[in-house]
């Protein structure tokens, strides 16, 4: 508990630490001005949405290899918590483009594919809520999690394969573009936040599964 | 500042769904304790 409790702290501590560098610390970007801010929230929760996916893929395949639960009650709690990222991502993003580009939303690949991959989640999850025999819905929900992981490529290189409304990619893009030294550290910094806060989020959900193994254990005990 | 409020309104949307999606967790964890411990409690007891 009390380990917990330090490890809650500290990554409150890199968030709030994040959020003040993103304010007070990263200067302010000439043509858009303050609302560019949002983009150390939005651009960092986009990245840990993909790793928890990653997560998710991998915990997907070991299980269809293995067929060792524990690689189900990852694959779960990942797809989970990446599909909470990825709803911040598609919250903030609009709020920034409407003042930027004049409009909410708009139908470009990248913002497409976006939302493409956070309907296949809500889908592996809907898949299992349907499925009651816990090894049939495993297996069932580790396929279609393979299957749901193909667009996250998608949306890494929808900026880099095709012309977009969504800004060209800041980091890992085309020679000449990147971030102003003080803007990437900053971003950085935002990252690794919220991968501190993704990875608690996911040891927290995974406690669910686990009890959920150890509960369908002494049900079997008690009924034996 | 300019657009101060959709900084705030992204800011603040953002973590209100890292904190609903944290007391989801919470609760369903508070329902499997009381499962668990009521299951441990009829196992004991049977003994």
């Amino acid at each position: 508990m009390l380990k917990r409790g330090i490890i809650g702290a500290a990554v409150l501590f890199l968030v709030v630490a994040a959020a003040y560098a993103s304010f007070y610390i990263a200067p302010e970007e000439r043509t858009m001005g303050p609302i560019q801010r949002i983009f150390y929230f939005h651009a960092a929760s986009a990245w840990a949405g993909m790793t928890a996916f990653m997560v998710c893929f991998v915990a997907n395949l070991a299980y269809v290899l293995g067929r060792n639960q524990k690689w189900d009650w990852v694959g779960v709690s990942a797809a989970e918590v990446g599909l909470t990222f990825t709803t911040v991502v598609l919250i903030t993003g609009p709020i920034w483009a409407h003042p930027v580009w004049g409009i909410w939303w708009t139908w470009d690949a990248r913002l497409t594919s976006t939302f493409v991959l956070w309907l296949l989640y809500v889908s592996y999850l809907l898949l299992r809520s349907l499925l009651e025999e816990p090894e049939r819905r495993a297996l069932l929900s580790a396929l279609f999690g393979i299957f749901a992981f193909l667009d996250v490529p998608l949306v890494f290189g929808a900026i880099r394969w095709w012309r977009t409304q969504h800004p060209q990619p800041v980091i890992m893009g085309s020679p000449g573009s990147g971030l102003e030294p003080t803007m990437r550290r900053v971003f950085f910094l935002s990252v690794l936040a919220m991968h501190a806060l993704m990875v608690l989020l996911l040891s927290e959900r995974y406690r669910l599964e686990r009890m959920r193994g150890e509960i369908q254990e002494l049900r079997r005990e008690t009924e034996a | 500042m300019k657009n101060l409020d959709s900084i705030f309104a992204a800011y603040l949307l953002g973590w209100a769904v890292f904190f609903a999606f944290y007391l989801t967790v919470a609760k369903r964890g508070a329902a499997l304790r009381g499962e668990l411990d009521r299951l441990k409690d009829t196992l004991n007891g049977g003994k």
